[in-house]
């Protein structure tokens, strides 16, 4: 095993570790949390592959607007400390989710693990330039598809809540 | 690099992030003093007060460590070092010398956005965890805050790098030319107010309003815990300060610059920081709505308008 085998694992653990704390807190805010932790430790994963640029992204984005956004939604609604019961869900839910989380992780793994190979993990620097030709090149298409996704949705949200304003009483 | 030449750098950022926000604060004190007809410190170290900001270190650690007894515990205390550790690792890819920085990446520039983007949580955990209410609506004002700012900022980011055709803060030193003074001066406008608004630093600081919600998110904060707030928000002023000088103004760059480079940065820097004091002594608070009106009607359009001047001065 190689340094970088090692380090790969270890970010990979905490990745996984923290992913399963999220799903699994009864604490709303600690949830979020360990998903800032998660999010990070992919973040670390890239970074030791040798992809920088997409490492730092993944912080500047998920870590740095998501989860800050998912937090300030959180906390405007109601955000206990402690465990909270009234978001809890049931065990069938519960065991239902816990199945139909492992049959998508197992439908994943069956198709990725051959792919993986035996190979100690081999860092390959991915130069920026590189990765903005990709994008602004070869897969323009998907991403300009991509921001009319987040577009539409964003007129949307604003149409509900505009409707919604015009039902309780006029506009602020 | 060999293992002692990781450590000298280590430490030489590490000494940074102690010794430069101390400067500023003392600066402050004086500075601010002054504009105001006052004298500030002049007791600890006999000379004008210099040892003031070590004095009132001693008495951080003196005091006790208190955590509210309704309080999320762990988080509470986890939030002081991760409002801390972002600037610590963001001063290190500032470069000061032509070829020194702490932390050489071909992309620095996006490694100092994405590390400032951290700092945030720490100020949403502290508010959260305190389990109280003036703290938890200091955080949530200084979420929406930074969210608002935090756009303008990368925007203007942004067009400095498009102008410089580099990620790396060393080569857009190395790109910069005096004529970018002019060329960039409105996204240099944008990203000034924007860090102050990152800072939470007068005019902006409402969401540690003394005079409404008592000291915000670091409300219930006592001793070590609170001064590393207060030493993350003066180690923000030095980091911005030093980003300015690096995006806009040349870093290094100035007669004689193979020797005294590392003096042409600090100096640039320590310009910008008097500005930031000089903002604070002159301007009253803005409102919540006045905040977020002057980041998305103004701030954000002028960022866009800047974008494009600087595309069109990059095709030409």
């Amino acid at each position: 095993m190689t340094s970088l085998d090692i380090t790969f694992l270890a970010t990979g653990a905490v990745t996984i570790a923290a992913a399963l704390l999220a799903v699994t807190t009864r604490q709303l805010v600690h949830s979020a949390l360990w998903l800032v932790l998660s999010l990070g430790g992919l973040a670390g994963c890239y970074l030791v592959l040798g992809a920088e640029l997409v490492a730092l992204v993944q912080v500047l984005v998920y870590v740095g607007a998501v989860v800050v956004l998912v937090i300030f939604a959180l906390m405007l609604t109601r955000a206990p400390i402690g465990p909270s019961a009234e978001h809890s869900t049931s065990r069938l839910h519960r065991a239902l989710a816990a199945v139909l989380g492992a049959g998508v992780s197992a439908l994943l793994l069956a198709v990725l693990l051959p792919l993986a190979g035996r190979e100690a993990v081999a860092r390959t620097p991915v130069d920026s330039s590189a990765l903005a030709g990709d994008l602004f090149g070869t897969w323009v298409w998907p991403f300009e598809a991509i921001s009319l996704l987040l577009l539409s949705a964003l007129i949307g949200a604003f149409s509900v809540s505009r409707l919604a304003g015009g039902q309780t009483g006029g506009p602020s | 690099m060999s293992a002692l030449e990781l450590i000298l750098r280590a430490a030489s950022s590490l000494a940074m992030l102690l010794v430069l926000p101390l400067l500023v604060g003392q600066t402050e004190h004086k500075v601010m003093a002054h504009m105001q007809g006052r004298l500030g410190p002049m007791y600890a170290g006999a000379y004008h007060g210099w040892a003031q900001l070590v004095a009132d270190g001693v008495k951080f650690v003196q005091k006790e460590d208190l955590v509210p007894a309704a309080a999320d515990k762990r988080v509470f205390r986890l939030a002081p070092m991760l409002a801390m550790v972002p600037y610590l690792l963001a001063l290190a890819a500032i470069p000061l010398h032509p070829g020194y920085a702490a932390v050489e990446a071909p992309a620095s520039l996006v490694f100092v956005m994405a590390a400032t983007s951290i700092g945030v949580l720490g100020t949403l955990m502290a508010g959260w965890a305190s389990a109280n209410k003036y703290a938890l609506i200091g955080a949530l004002r200084s979420a929406a805050q930074l969210l608002a700012y935090e756009l303008p900022m990368i925007l203007a980011v942004a067009s400095v790098a498009l102008a410089a055709g580099t990620l790396s803060l060393g080569g857009i030193v190395e790109a910069w030319s005096p004529w970018w003074l002019l060329w960039q001066l409105p996204g240099a406008f944008v990203f000034l107010t924007a860090a102050v608004a990152e800072l939470q630093r007068p005019p902006f600081d409402m969401p540690i309003a003394d005079s409404e919600i008592v000291f915000g998110p670091y409300t219930e904060y006592t001793g070590l815990r609170f001064a590393l707030f207060l030493l993350s928000e003066y180690a923000g002023i030095v980091l911005f300060s030093l980003l300015f000088a690096v995006l806009f103004l040349g870093g290094w760059r100035g007669p004689l610059d193979d020797w005294l480079g590392w003096a042409w940065t600090f100096g640039k820097g320590f310009l910008i920081a008097l500005i930031l004091i000089w903002l604070r002594v002159s301007w009253p608070r803005l409102r919540e709505d006045q905040l977020q009106r002057l980041a998305w009607l103004w701030l954000i359009p002028i960022a866009l308008l800047q974008l494009a001047i600087t595309a069109v001065g990059v095709v030409l």
